[in-house]
Formats: structure tokens, C-alpha cells, sequence
């Protein structure tokens, strides 16, 4: 069995095929991806607001928070923040004196890759709520809006165009990121793929057919963020759109 | 939310100096380098003498590696960028396709694809074995060299196809009315124009760039990255080689920040 081979059995989903071990790692890849997203945007919520609504050392602290991120290597922090995570964890439980126990991959993987996009949604938010022109807050508030209510109201929907293509680019980039997380052996769609190229030698089919996953995945989010952004935009004339 | 009084300002407030002098700032910077000095103090830096050539030679690696695939990537980026915009249909889509398919996929994968399946593929070959290339095909470089200078060309490809369509239509009309050709236009108007377009862009890329670099360790490419690698397997340190590992990248992220910086200033500016 050559590197050159395309036999395209080695792909069924079935044993001796390593389809279903590709799709599982896919879906691992995705977990991953959702996850870190998600807890990307929750830090990015609220880092967003303490950057404009918070102390001064808060704000400076978060100043520090995505510098850092945004100056350091993906794939150092996620070792860093692998190694430290499950440390600290460990320590803590050691502390309330509990037996130590083993992080699962996924937890960990979720928990750097939302550190590294809590970074960037960060600063989209806070472009995005910055955005919003003054005049449509203080009309909220002059119609007596609570400010929990002008948040829900005027903010959140008012931020959404601007803020989506952003997000969106986050979304793509935290697929991708996922990747990283094969280096430090959790097996999600680029490790499994490497170990089934290693021990079936059909390295082009398999490094090939990740990547028409990967990009399965890309392509199946730009229809769906594009459509989310052209609802958010409703209503925008073009130019403030732009 | 806490306060929208904040949010929504009722008498004009002069916009707040940023001073590294304030008093919060003061005692931050206190509490940070009393971090780096008991890391300094009570971590364990003795391995650093004794890697110090490898580690400079590694940073040598990393920086040739992200200047050589910045620049070659750069000249593939223009003409992908160009066809996009007036090229025929056939190659604008072709150039559309492969910024597509190297922006929706990982690095890494990209990475793995050309070293294992290219290098297994060219190994099976006599002929590619018995050229002159092969004492180059056979070692790592020149596989991270092409993933990393693919990728730059297409994230750098889409940044110029928006910077050559951005630039305004009478200002080319106005070289056509100057009697200039078609090159001349391109060479004194087009590209200039587009490329100081892209100059606040290119800064983030080159930055994205650096940061894409320590992955050719993984293809045994000895960078920066793979002598820290080594340093952790030989001394068992976990957090040190790591930290100091960002501690660089952090530097170097600054350092080109401030060049182009530098560089963007030098370049006279009348709106844009």
C-alpha cells in the first residue's frame, strides 16, 4: 500500500475503513469548536462591558488579558493554558482534599480555545457596541427605559450587525484552532487523520479527505452566518451597513 | 451596565489622558514585576546558559522563516489579488477557488498534507530521488517554507483583492487620461494605492503570520519552538521554557508592530 493509493475502501465507515474514525474526530473537532465559541463569547460579553462600563484596573487588567493573546501563538498558549488548567484543577482538589482526577481532553480543549477567542470577541464586542450611535441610547433612555431593558431593547440588537462578521471570522478561526489541539494529543479530525495516514501509508487520501471535511464545515457556515448577518441587517441602509 | 450615566455622558468630558504615570497603573506595574521577579527567583532558569546558542539559533530560524514566507507570499498575494479583480472569469475563479480552499482549512493539515503525503509521494520516484532537488525534498524546511508561504499568499490574496478594487475608479481614469498604458497605470497608480490600502492589514497578518511560524516544528523544522521543545524534554520543566517561549513571541509581536508602524508613518498620507 503506496502513499499514492486511493483506495477508497480505507475511507468506508465501517471497519477495516477508517471513515467512521475520521467522522468521530470531526465530531470531537466540532465539540471543541462549539464549546470554545460559546465560552469565547460569554468572556467576550462580559469583557466587553467591564473595557467600557468597568474600573480603571479592570480595564487595564483586560488590556493586559488580550494583548497577551493576541501577541502569543496559538498553539503556546493552548500548551500553556493545557498544562496550567489541568494543574490548577488538580491542586484545587487536592486543597478541598479530594483524589485527584484526570481532566478529560474535551473540558480542556473547550477551556483554551475559549480563552484564546474570549481574547477577540472581546474586542469585537466592544467595537460593536461602540458603534451604536450615541442618539439611539439616549433616546431610550429618555423614553424612561431601565437600563437592563435599553440593553435588551436598543443595544444587543443594535450591536448585532456590526458585531456578526466578526463573530463569524471567530467562528471559522476557532474550526481551525481545533487543529492545534492535536498537538498535544487529543484526538480530534487532524490527529485521527495522521494516525490513520501512519498506519495505512495512504497519507495524500487521508490528509485529503480531512480537508474536504474541514472545508465542508467552513463553507456550510459561510451560507449559514451570511444568512444570520443579512437578517441582523434588515432594516440598515447600505452605507451604514458598510 | 452597570451605570448608563457612564454610557451616556450629559456635560462635555475632555477625553482622559492615558499616562503610564497614573496611580492605579503604578501599582499594577508594581504587582507585575513583582510576578517576573519571583518567577525569576524561585523558578528554575539554570538550563538557560547551556541552550542559549540553540536558542538563537532557533529564533534565527523562526525569523527567516517569517520574513522569507511573508515576502514570497506577499509576490503571490498581488496577482492573486489582481485576477480577482480584472482577470478572465476562468483564472478569477481558479484564484478564487484557492483562496477558498487554503482559508477554509488548518495550517497544520496543510502542513502535514504537503510533508507526509507530498514527501511520501516524491520518495517513490527514482527520478525525483536522483535529481538535484532531492537533498532539499528530503528535509523538512522546504515544506513548512510552502505551507507557510501558501497560506500567506491566500489570506494576503483576499486582503489585496479588496485593496485593488478599493482604490477610486477616477483616479485610474485620471492615469488613462494622462495617456499612460495599462502597466504604467498599474505600476504608478494601481499598486501603490493598493498597497498602501493594505499596509494597516498587513501589519495583523504579518503578526498572524509569526504566530502560524512554530508550527513547522511539529515537521522537525528546528525553530525557536522545537529547541524549547527539546529544552522541556531534556530538564523535565514544564512552565519555565514555555514562558520564556511567550515571553519572546511576545517581544517579537511588538517589535513588529512597531515597525510597521514606523513604516506606515514614513509614508506621506492625504486622507484616504
Amino acid at each position: 500500500m503506496g502513499p499514492t493509493s486511493f483506495d477508497l475502501n480505507l475511507l468506508s465507515l465501517w471497519s477495516p475503513g477508517w471513515g467512521g474514525v475520521l467522522l468521530a474526530g470531526l465530531m470531537r473537532s466540532l465539540e471543541v469548536a462549539v464549546g470554545g465559541f460559546l465560552l469565547g463569547l460569554l468572556i467576550g460579553i462580559g469583557g466587553a462591558s467591564a473595557k467600557l462600563w468597568g474600573g480603571k484596573v479592570l480595564r487595564d487588567l483586560l488590556e493586559v488579558y488580550t494583548t497577551v493573546v493576541r501577541g502569543v501563538p496559538e498553539l503556546i498558549l493552548i500548551l500553556i493554558l493545557y498544562y496550567a488548567g489541568t494543574d490548577a484543577v488538580n491542586k484545587l482538589m487536592l486543597v478541598l482534599g479530594l483524589p485527584s482526577v484526570d481532566i478529560s481532553g474535551l473540558a480542556a480543549g473547550i477551556f483554551v480555545i475559549g480563552v484564546v477567542q474570549g481574547a477577540y470577541s472581546t474586542e469585537v464586542l466592544r467595537g460593536a457596541i461602540k458603534a451604536i450611535p450615541a442618539g439611539q441610547l439616549e433616546a431610550a433612555r429618555a423614553y424612561g427605559m431601565s437600563p437592563l431593558l435599553s440593553l435588551r431593547r436598543i443595544t444587543l440588537p443594535a450591536m448585532l450587525p456590526y458585531a456578526i462578521p466578526g463573530l463569524s471570522n471567530l467562528w471559522l478561526i476557532a474550526t481551525k484552532d481545533t487543529a492545534l489541539l492535536a498537538v498535544v494529543g487529543f484526538s480530534e479530525l487532524t490527529l485521527v487523520t495522521r494516525q490513520a495516514a501512519g498506519t495505512t501509508k495512504a497519507y495524500m487520501m487521508f490528509f485529503l479527505a480531512a480537508g474536504v471535511l474541514y472545508l465542508l464545515v467552513t463553507l456550510l457556515s459561510n451560507v449559514i452566518l451570511g444568512a444570520i448577518e443579512k437578517r441582523a441587517r434588515r432594516g440598515l441602509s447600505r452605507e451604514q451597513a458598510a | 451596565m452597570k451605570d448608563e450615566a457612564t454610557l451616556v455622558p450629559m456635560t462635555y468630558a475632555p477625553p482622559k489622558a492615558r499616562s503610564l504615570l497614573e496611580p492605579h497603573r503604578i501599582a499594577l506595574a508594581a504587582v507585575f514585576l513583582a510576578i517576573l521577579v519571583s518567577a525569576a527567583y524561585f523558578m528554575r532558569w539554570d538550563w538557560l546558559p547551556r541552550y542559549q546558542d540553540r536558542l538563537i539559533s532557533g529564533l534565527w530560524t523562526t525569523m527567516l522563516m517569517l520574513i522569507s514566507t511573508s515576502v514570497v507570499g506577499f509576490v503571490f498575494a498581488v496577482p492573486l489579488g489582481l485576477v480577482q479583480v480584472t482577470g478572465p472569469k476562468p483564472l478569477a475563479w481558479l484564484a478564487n477557488a484557492f483562496c477558498t480552499l487554503i482559508r477554509g482549512t488548518p495550517l497544520l493539515l496543510q502542513l502535514w498534507l504537503l510533508y507526509y503525503g507530498l514527501g511520501s509521494l516524491f520518495a517513490q520516484y527514482p527520478e525525483i530521488r536522483s535529481s538535484w532537488a532531492w537533498p532539499y525534498l528530503r528535509q523538512a524546511w522546504p515544506y513548512g517554507f510552502a505551507a507557510l508561504t501558501i497560506s500567506f499568499a491566500a489570506y494576503e490574496g483576499e486582503v489585496m483583492r479588496g485593496a485593488f478594487s478599493g482604490v477610486p475608479k477616477g483616479e485610474l481614469e485620471a492615469a488613462r487620461a494622462y495617456g499612460m498604458g495599462r502597466w504604467t497605470a498599474f505600476r504608478r497608480i494601481w499598486f501603490p494605492r493598493a498597497v498602501y490600502r493594505t499596509l494597516p492589514t498587513l501589519t495583523g497578518e504579518t503578526v498572524l503570520q509569526l504566530k502560524s511560524t512554530p508550527l513547522v516544528a511539529t515537521v522537525t523544522v528546528m525553530d525557536l519552538y522545537s529547541v524549547i521543545t527539546k529544552v522541556r524534554q531534556d530538564t523535565l520543566l514544564t512552565y519555565e521554557p514555555l514562558l520564556l517561549l511567550a515571553l519572546i513571541y511576545l517581544c517579537l509581536t511588538g517589535i513588529l508592530v512597531l515597525a510597521f508602524r514606523l513604516l506606515e508613518n514614513r509614508i506621506p498620507s492625504r486622507g484616504n
